[in-house]
């Protein structure tokens, strides 16, 4: 579903990102990427969305190599993903319903399928109630709640979260960590950054981590998480 | 297709509750139109007068006081055969005296007379096709035998049409740089939108719209502002022009005759409006093609 093969990654200025990553997600699969702010996991989130390209490798998405997309390829690249920002790129100038509508409208959905899709995506992350508030009137958990109704809305087959729970304190962070499980469950294959360890202590999936931007081998927590095991660094350096 | 045209009402629902600022441009748009297409108005209106009072040209052909009813004949057959004439009207110089009398209340004058004054007369009306200026069929005409004089009239009408076409170029140097000046306000609105816009364009962008996508309401938004510019430009004109022709109406009563100004025609109404929204969605786009590619998602 996801493979980065020998991906480096420098930005303008000479900051190396990523080294030489290599790793591969089946479909179906739910991964974590950790590490700590600064080594690489948004870079890496990136470059699956093409929102930046690498400077080496490859990094294919349904067999796709998408750091040779042409930009008018893009948009099609992205409405199979739902992308779940830290910030929320929520937008404050409308209200929750439309802010989850807004993919749909992007996609053309006809008016009766896309509003029955958006009341089930906001059922779905407990927000049906606040359809009708300005993103700012929520609290943090809800804004982060909503960012995820609105990148699933569109069912993708592909979700990444950039640091979903990353402002939120244990019980909301436990709540949307829930909320990953049920569309795991339905078969959807997730990549969600974290650097906050502890919600994964009590989880039982693959895990990568990410040290300055190299891939580090086995983590202490991955056991089986799919029918993809295949993570490995391409380098071999730890 | 309806929820697209929903989600576009709402996005220039969004554009235009910038009220004051959207009916300034509007405003400024209207002005800036209004002049070349008064002006334009008021040309038509000077043309549709010229020809009123010219109507076609005419050349009249006055005989000489001895010429007799056989040479009359002789002088219509010529003419009827000539390629470059139309139509010929004879005006027997009893019948001249008569409408002389009739038009200028001199009859008293002229009944004091003991001899007709006047010629018998032609009145030529040539062919607008030929290819003979009317001033050389004037020559060849005045040559013919007991012809006493040709006279070219509406000459004067010629030269109005002169300085007609110098006040329509005059028009059309002004529409221009004025469309050109329009261009440049859309663009510049279009440009300040996109900034405002910034964060939904590239939240947009990251969720999987197209440039088109994108583009699609600020196209609308330029057109819809250059189509509102131009019902502006209508109404100043029709204003302007129901005042002036107030002031006309007694100004023309004090010289017994009656002239109106008219407004735009309904093609004319249709053409400035059409015109200004194409002028609204052009700047729109050269904007769009400038500014929304510099927007990326990071």
């Amino acid at each position: 579903m996801i493979s980065f093969n020998q991906v480096h990654k420098r930005y303008p200025g000479g900051y190396q990102a990523l080294k030489n990553v290599s790793f591969e997600i089946a479909e179906g699969e739910m991964v974590f990427l950790t590490g700590h702010s600064g080594a690489g996991k948004s870079t890496l989130l990136k470059l699956i969305a093409a929102i930046e390209r690498p400077n080496h490798g490859s990094v294919l998405v349904n067999h796709q190599n998408v750091g040779v997309l042409k930009s008018r390829a893009l948009p099609y690249l992205r409405r199979n993903l739902g992308i779940i920002f830290q910030d929320h790129k929520l937008l404050l100038d409308r209200n929750a319903f439309d802010n989850v509508l807004l993919p749909l409208q992007i996609c053309g959905f006809d008016y009766r399928e896309s509003h029955k899709r958006v009341r089930a995506a906001l059922d779905k992350v407990g927000l049906l109630k606040r359809e009708k508030s300005n993103p700012i009137a929520l609290s943090g958990g809800e804004q982060q709640r909503l960012c995820i109704a609105r990148a699933i809305v569109n069912r993708p087959s592909i979700l990444l979260a950039d640091e979903p729970t990353g402002n939120l304190d244990t019980e909301y962070a436990q709540e949307i960590m829930a909320i990953f499980k049920s569309f795991h469950q339905v078969g959807v294959t997730l990549l969600i950054s974290t650097h906050d360890e502890s919600v994964l202590q009590n989880t039982n999936v693959r895990v990568l981590a990410l040290r300055q931007g190299e891939l580090q081998p086995a983590s202490p927590f991955a056991t089986s998480g799919g029918s993809g095991q295949a993570a490995s660094t391409g380098s071999g350096q730890a | 297709m309806r929820h697209t045209l929903a989600q576009n009402i709402g996005v220039l629902r969004r554009m235009f509750s910038s009220k004051l600022a959207g009916i300034l441009n509007i405003l400024v748009i209207g002005i800036a139109l209004s002049l070349p297409a008064g002006m334009y108005v008021l040309l038509q209106n000077a043309q549709g007068l010229v020809a009123q009072l010219s109507g076609t040209p005419q050349i009249s052909l006055f005989m000489s006081m001895d010429a007799k009813a056989d040479d009359v004949d002789k002088l219509r057959k010529q003419l009827e055969q000539h390629p470059a004439i139309a139509r010929v009207e004879f005006v027997a110089r009893a019948q001249a005296l008569e409408q002389l009398k009739q038009s200028t209340g001199l009859a008293d004058v002229i009944g004091g007379l003991n001899q007709n004054p006047l010629p018998d007369a032609f009145i030529v009306y040539p062919k607008p096709s030929a290819a003979q200026s009317l001033d050389e069929l004037r020559i060849e005409l005045a040559k013919l035998p007991k012809v006493e004089q040709a006279q070219l009239d509406s000459a004067w009408a010629y030269k109005l049409e002169a300085l007609l076409k110098f006040g329509r170029m005059v028009v059309l140097i002004l529409a221009s740089l004025l469309s050109l000046a329009l261009i440049a306000i859309t663009f510049n609105t279009i440009r300040l939108q996109i900034l405002t816009q910034r964060d939904e364009i590239e939240v947009a962008k990251l969720i999987g719209a197209t440039n088109g996508f994108i583009r699609r309401p600020f196209l609308y938004f330029g057109a819809a502002q250059g189509l509102l510019g131009g019902i502006m430009a209508w109404l100043i004109i029709t204003i302007s022009l129901l005042l002036l022709n107030h002031q006309l109406n007694a100004l023309s009563q004090l010289y017994a005759s009656q002239f109106v100004l008219h407004p735009l025609s309904l093609g004319d109404s249709l053409t400035l409006m059409l015109f200004s929204m194409y002028l609204g969605w052009l700047g729109a786009w050269l904007s769009v093609a400038r500014h929304l590619s510099q927007i990326e998602p990071r």
